[in-house]
């Protein structure tokens, strides 16, 4: 039932498709079709991730995580927070069990929100198309400003919330 | 694809160089990762749903009819709300932003909602919440939309 229970957002949005699908076909198709192909993208992408980062949580210590990351880590932790959050691809929820477990082993809250900044907002994979689509201006723009913005932000952050603050709940155990 | 493919041969590879390594930890790294899989996975199906619906009901043409070019301040906002819903990944963001432009949308309206869709997550709070806590989560939502509307701002007087 618990069980159950978690998936009751899932069930709601069901049934209002099958609403749709009783007033417009067609409409509930393309759903259907959007849908299944997004969660076949899903469950393509999420496997590799989350193994890294289960690999990642047993192997990497916490010393020389707080080296690149940690409140000390400078110039040095910018570029790393940049390379880990640019190749990496998908969505932004992606993001947030690997920053948790990036919190977890020290990390501080400046490179965590610019972590998750940086991910919303650069992604070497896709750079060439946004280049391609709206110019070297507005992409330069875009990344300039994006990165600038949170880097900001996360030193803003960093002085409201506490690493343990953010730690309440640790993804890798059962809910 | 590719995206894929690359990841696939990265994760097998160090698995592969931590199962020679030590089993056990191995072992336990792959049943957190089931975990988190396991954590992760009704609010997903949800997500996608979701999104799905609301792109099945939201077509390019529509969208780019609303945020067209005489738009302005009103469609600065349409934006912003669209785009706050739902967390799309940057590789299906921008064909759709490129679509929406061909389509008639002005380019600080479909910036607006690009940067929102990939930064802003309504669909996706509670998960946020669950892993950093309510206040964190939207204290990052807010300044997602604080950085797409200046943005846009930015786009605006530099482009049009």
């Amino acid at each position: 039932m618990k069980k159950l229970k978690r998936y009751r957002f899932f069930f709601i949005l069901l049934l209002g498709l099958l609403l749709i699908a009783f007033m417009n076909q067609a409409i509930a198709m393309t759903t259907v079709q959007l849908t299944g192909k997004s969660i076949l993208d899903m469950l393509f992408l999420l496997p590799p991730i989350f193994i890294l980062v289960g690999l990642l949580d047993q192997w990497i210590k916490k010393e020389s995580l707080i080296r690149y990351m940690g409140e000390k880590s400078g110039i040095y932790g910018v570029f790393f927070t940049l390379s880990l959050a640019t190749v990496a691809a998908g969505p932004l929820y992606i993001a947030f069990p690997i920053a948790v477990l990036l919190l977890k082993k020290g990390a501080s809250v400046r490179y965590i929100v610019f972590f998750l900044g940086a991910w919303s907002t650069v992604k070497l994979p896709v750079l060439v198309y946004e280049f391609t689509s709206f110019g070297p201006k507005f992409t330069l723009i875009h990344i300039c400003f994006g990165l600038v913005f949170y880097y900001l932000t996360g030193i803003l952050f960093e002085k409201i919330y506490g690493q343990q603050k953010l730690l309440k709940a640790d993804i890798t155990k059962e809910i | 694809m590719i995206n894929g493919i690359i990841l696939y041969t990265i994760a097998i590879i160090y698995l592969g160089i931590s199962f020679t390594k030590d089993k056990y930890k191995t072992k336990a790294a792959l049943l957190s990762s089931w975990k988190m899989f396991h954590n992760v996975l009704p609010d997903l199906l949800a997500i996608m749903l979701f999104v799905g619906l609301a792109l099945s009901l939201l077509t390019p043409s529509l969208i780019s009819s609303i945020i067209g070019e005489n738009s302005g301040l009103l469609g600065i906002i349409y934006s912003t709300l669209i785009g706050s819903i739902a967390l799309v990944p940057s590789f299906i963001v921008f064909p759709l932003g490129h679509t929406l432009v061909q389509n008639g949308a002005a380019l600080p309206q479909v910036a607006v909602l690009m940067s929102t869709l990939m930064s802003v997550g309504l669909t996706t709070l509670s998960m946020e919440q669950k892993t950093f806590g309510r206040s964190f989560a939207y204290a990052r939502n807010i300044s997602a939309i604080i950085m797409s509307l200046l943005f846009a701002l930015i786009i605006w007087v530099v482009m049009t």
